[in-house]
């Protein structure tokens, strides 16, 4: 049973490796891969999935 | 409240927001604008019963059209599309700024290689070419020379997007090697930093410094101005200070609709997300009451049946 501190664990899809991500990571959140540095993107909590994150665009910004 | 939040990505910024709404016990949907589809009656997202959405999308595009959308089915949405079509198209901010005299940089637009040598010469060397649409500093152009001036505007008409062809020339502004932002709503300012660089693109995503920065009478004269000229909101205004650091005048040269403020929290005392939560609750509640006193004809009430696909 994994309680509210216990550290998330998921695998980067770059590398394979497991890395931690904050307890209180959020799904659409950003990590950069500890490995690469790689930006990957929270798919899901249930179970802990990540991709890596769309490129830039464009028209992103403020 | 019950509170949608449309991003595409959850950055540092959002991820203080929802921390702030889930303190105060706001109930939240958050929507990722990607998994979504916009009818012209309806949309997938489960917008129906939600008090307020906020617009995060870090596309502008997607900015523009999803709340759009949102609003057309009478769901209260901030920033409001008239305010994301303004700031999201710097010749259309520039000239919502001069129309309410807001002092800012000269601006021209123009069409073909030829004229906007015209007008780069006009103005005199150095001036900037700066892409209508675009954030972050991306793709604007310090022009020094003549030469540099031919260079890039045939790479802007041969490269890329149409709008690349729009060219947005403006008066070069000498700042002190700073400039100001403040984050607003509704005019009113909620903190704000100056961004210091070496490099005459000062802003934080291009490595820029931060300080806190007190807003006097004049600056927030501007704000309250700037903010009005493009529809209100949670805004991001910009100033150069001219004639010096701290000349206490100024020139407004942008205004942001999907204003990012990790930087400023870092850089100021203010509790940020903590007074846009306020404002958002503000906000909730004044779409309620206009709600509220037009559901005589039911217009602008996002019913549950008619909204979702």
């Amino acid at each position: 049973m994994t309680t509210d501190t216990d550290p998330v664990l998921a695998e980067d899809p770059i590398t394979g490796e497991e890395i931690e991500l904050p307890a209180d990571v959020e799904v659409g959140e950003i990590i950069d891969s500890p490995v690469t540095g790689t930006e990957l993107e929270v798919i899901s909590l249930d179970p802990v999935t990540l991709e890596e994150a769309p490129e830039l665009e464009e028209d992103w910004g403020e | 409240m019950r509170i949608g939040i449309l991003y595409s990505r959850i950055r540092r910024d959002e991820k203080l927001l929802l921390e702030e709404l889930r303190d105060r016990g706001h109930e939240i949907e958050k929507i990722d604008v990607r998994k979504q589809r916009f009818g012209l009656e309806s949309t997938t997202a489960n917008v129906a019963d939600l008090d307020l959405v906020v617009d995060r999308c870090l596309s502008t595009s997607r900015s523009l059209y999803a709340t759009k959308f949102l609003d057309s089915y009478g769901v209260p949405v901030v920033n409001s599309p008239e305010t994301g079509d303004v700031c999201a198209d710097k010749a259309k901010n520039s000239l919502a700024l001069a129309e309410a005299d807001v002092p800012t940089p000269a601006t021209e637009v123009a069409f073909t290689k030829e004229a906007a040598m015209e007008a780069i010469e006009s103005f005199g060397y150095p001036c900037v070419l700066k892409p209508v649409v675009g954030s972050w500093g991306r793709l604007m152009a310090k022009i020094d020379t003549r030469s540099a001036a031919e260079a890039i505007l045939e790479h802007k008409e041969t490269l890329g997007h149409y709008e690349h062809k729009v060219f947005y020339v403006q008066e070069f502004v000498d700042k002190p090697g700073r400039d100001v932002r403040v984050v607003a709503v509704d005019g009113e300012p909620v903190a704000a930093m100056t961004r210091s660089s070496e490099h005459w693109l000062t802003n934080a995503a291009k490595g820029g410094t931060t300080e806190s920065f007190d807003v006097d009478d004049r600056a927030l004269e501007l704000v309250e101005r700037a903010s009005a000229a493009v529809g209100g909101g949670m805004l991001g205004i910009d100033l150069m200070e001219v004639g010096g650091e701290g000349s206490g005048e100024y020139t407004v040269h942008e205004v942001n609709h999907t204003v990012e403020f990790k930087a400023l929290t870092e850089a100021s005392d203010v509790d940020v997300p903590a007074r846009v939560v306020d404002w958002l609750e503000s906000k909730a509640e004044a779409f309620a009451a206009e709600s509220d006193g037009s559901n005589g004809d039911g217009s602008g009430d996002a019913d549950a049946d008619e909204v979702v696909l």
